[in-house]
């Protein structure tokens, strides 16, 4: 039988005819004259990292880590409250739809509720957290063995039984995602300087658009070692330290002003369609129209064509990268520099990965492109090399690409397939945002919406893309079922990015956490 | 005081043994015990039985139902969920109040298990997990034992001082014990079952060797 015959290589075909018919359309040119020299200028600030233009980098650091911090223990608390809840379907539904908006779309919806006030970040994290949150939660505590609680004594209350037969099993997978998802976050608050909170980000973004390389180098790499030392500065028994620290920082002497009018005009006034709002209800087809030909049509083409372009160059990064970090394909100087390189890549949101090189090329979709297949392949890459290190092979299994091709790649295929789908819907929401950065997709239409102060406009823009990126998330799970690439048992025993690495989880056996963490990144 | 009556023309879990035809009597002060061949529905008797009476019971599962990242002493503390408020509870799971420690260490001792008290149930081995559920069942006080296999994996002094703590505690019980010299010495009647149905049920001393020759050579 040709290997072409197996579903798993027919849906891989499709997927990358799929990309190559969309590059023809996708505008995928250099625009700079001189990228190389722009590139190197950042790499070799990067190597000479100073933070002079930051006035208080450790108030940079403290407010993208209180921002972080406040988002997760909000979202974790209205997360678990909903996991409670989470078989009433519109519980559901509501969860979904709250977690397949991006933390920067919901950011700028409350810039214009709440100007630049602290809640405009936290809600901006907390609300598409709990949603995670809720799903996540709700899977861990149904996948505990059931047993216990069945057999608990009949009559007793079900918040005992809760306590004693339920929790104590999930505790450490709802501990280690948490922990996972507030590495997350971290990365969520320095986006979130992007558009004018506090954050590093926002140092990072002037220190760019100066040409202060170095500065941007020294702001890089502090990023690097606030993720890469997470493990050893998040304690348990630290975080009502930070937490108390937070809510001073956060808090300090800014007002708010009139949130709750604007609130209410917001919702109630500025994102209603202009036609309806001013009871001219015969011009609403015309105002659709017009947004649809203007905005939704261009926006959603160009979304879907970055969005498989850089899913199959994630995919095919993922696959050339992972014999890097493999103990059957490279020696350990090798894996040592391919861990270093994954990490760097892993590390950087996509979002500000696909700044620099927008700095760098220009206006056009290839940065983009480039910044989300790294990002993701780097992830994917870093699984899929983690799990062939767990693989028992034989001895005669040859050397160079005879193990890669004949046993690697075929045991990890469904794996890495499973990550990339799940990865997907990731992807995708991430292309609709790098679009604020000038790429033609959903966030470019949504933000100079915003900006022309067309409120109904970027609301419906929002809206689209949510509901597009639910579709997507419907489609790869028909296509894991179909492939039965399906859920934890395909998802092998890796230990994806875990600050609390090698904890009793190894020993339980679960992989529900890895799973979790595989799919669900931003 | 009225027997426990288990009737049924068909009873069947997903993927367990389905039962044909239940006409089972329980009388108070009653030791019963259930023998046959894996696969012939003992598990599903006393599933079926739990059910029909689940305030009376005791139930102790073949699966056993332990929760690993708890203590011996909690998985124990289980079986009383409902006798105390969810506050109550709370503060027991949080530190076990010493009335509830004291009780449980009593149960506990004579089953060999003074040691684990505190130990994850996780980090026990299979026999000290089924000590456990053993003490669980004790613990629970109700009036009917219904026990899988409680002894299934000790040894033969284990298994009696485990059946004589249970015995102690409850004169009424459905056992399914696939020792059947155990099964001879503990109770004082013997249900045979085969293919999900009830091939002899009689007084204990009664039972010849050509009935267990029919019930696991048929």
């Amino acid at each position: 039988m040709s290997l072409l015959a197996s579903p798993a290589a027919r849906v891989s075909l499709a997927f990358v005819l799929v990309a190559v018919l969309c590059v023809p359309f996708a505008d995928l040119g250099v625009t700079t004259l001189d990228p190389w020299t722009t590139l190197g200028q950042m790499a070799s600030g990067l190597l000479t990292p100073s933070l002079t233009t930051v006035a208080a980098p450790v108030e940079a650091v403290a407010m993208t880590v209180a921002f972080a911090l406040w988002g997760v223990v909000i979202a974790a608390a209205a997360g678990f409250a909903l996991a409670s809840v989470f078989h009433v379907v519109w519980v559901r539904g509501v969860c979904a739809f709250l977690r397949s908006i991006h933390e920067l779309f919901w950011a700028l919806i409350f810039l214009q509720i709440f100007g630049l006030h602290p809640l405009t970040g936290l809600l901006a994290i907390s609300i598409p957290y709990a949603g995670i949150f809720a799903k996540v939660y709700s899977e861990i505590l149904e996948e505990t063995d059931a047993a216990a609680s069945r057999w608990s004594p009949p009559g007793s209350s079900a918040m005992s039984v809760f306590l004693f037969a339920r929790l104590p099993d999930a505790w450490p997978h709802i501990r280690q995602y948490t922990a996972y998802r507030t590495e997350c976050a971290l990365r969520s608050s320095a986006v979130l300087g992007f558009i004018g909170i506090p954050t590093l980000g926002y140092y990072l973004h002037s220190a760019f658009m100066q040409g202060l390389y170095s500065d941007a180098g020294g702001l890089l790499l502090l990023f690097f070692a606030l993720i890469g030392l997470l493990r050893w500065w998040l304690k348990a028994y630290l975080l009502p330290v930070y937490l108390a620290g937070g809510l001073l920082l956060l808090f300090d002497g800014l007002p708010m002003a009139t949130a709750g009018a604007n609130f209410w005009r917001f919702i109630t006034s500025d994102i209603v369609p202009a036609p309806l709002r001013e009871g001219q209800f015969a011009n609403f087809p015309a105002w659709l129209a017009e947004l649809a030909s203007q905005s939704i049509w261009p926006g959603v083409v160009n979304t879907l064509l970055l969005t498989q372009i850089a899913l199959v160059g994630c995919g095919l990064l993922a696959m050339l990268l992972f014999p890097m970090v493999s103990r059957y394909l490279s020696g350990t100087l090798t894996r040592g520099g391919g861990h270093l390189l994954l990490v760097i890549f892993r590390s950087i949101p996509e979002y500000i990965l696909a700044f620099i090189f927008l700095h760098a090329f220009g206006p056009s979709m290839l940065p983009a492109a480039l910044a989300l297949a790294l990002h993701n392949g780097a992830i994917i890459a870093y699984l899929i090399g983690r799990h062939s290190n767990e693989l028992v092979l034989r001895a005669d299994r040859g050397r160079g690409l005879n193990p890669y091709a004949f046993e690697l790649t075929p045991r990890l295929y469904g794996q890495f397939l499973a990550f990339l789908f799940y990865r997907w819907e990731i992807i995708f929401r991430e292309t609709a945002i790098v679009g604020i950065l000038g790429v033609q997709t959903l966030g470019f239409f949504v933000d100079n919406a915003m900006q022309a102060l067309k409120f109904d406009q970027a609301f419906a823009l929002i809206l689209v893309t949510g509901f597009l990126n639910l579709g997507i998330d419907a489609v790869s799970r028909v296509i894991r079922r179909s492939l039965r690439l399906s859920r934890a048992s395909d998802c092998g025993p890796v230990a994806a990015y875990r600050p609390n690495d090698g904890d009793e989880h190894k020993r339980s056996g679960s992989n529900m956490a890895v799973q979790h963490t595989a799919g669900a990144n931003t | 005081m009225t027997p426990y009556r288990l009737r049924n023309a068909s009873v069947g879990y997903d993927g367990h043994a389905v039962l044909r035809d239940v006409r089972i009597d329980i009388r108070p002060g009653e030791r019963v015990g259930l023998i046959g061949r894996s696969g012939a529905g003992k598990s599903t008797l006393i599933n079926f039985a739990y059910n029909a009476y689940p305030d009376d019971s005791a139930l102790i599962p073949q699966a056993l139902g332990l929760v690993d990242s708890l203590s011996a002493l909690h998985n124990v503390y289980m079986g009383r969920l409902d006798k105390h408020s969810t506050v109550y509870n709370l503060l027991n799971l949080v530190r076990p109040c010493r009335r509830a420690l004291g009780e449980i260490r009593a149960l506990l001792e004579p089953l060999g298990l003074a040691e684990q008290l505190h130990r994850r149930a996780g980090e026990l081995s299979g026999g000290q997990r089924q000590r456990v559920a053993v003490g669980r069942g004790l613990y629970r006080g109700a009036r009917l034992l219904l026990a899988d296999e409680p002894v299934s994996a000790l040894d033969t002094c284990q298994a009696r001082a485990v059946l004589d703590q249970l015995c102690d505690r409850y004169d009424t019980a459905l056992i399914a014990l696939h020792d059947i010299e155990l099964a001879r010495e503990y109770t004082q009647r013997l249900i045979g079952l085969f293919n999900g149905r009830v091939l002899f049920d009689r007084r204990t001393e009664a039972i010849t060797a050509t009935d267990l020759t029919d019930l696991y050579q048929r």
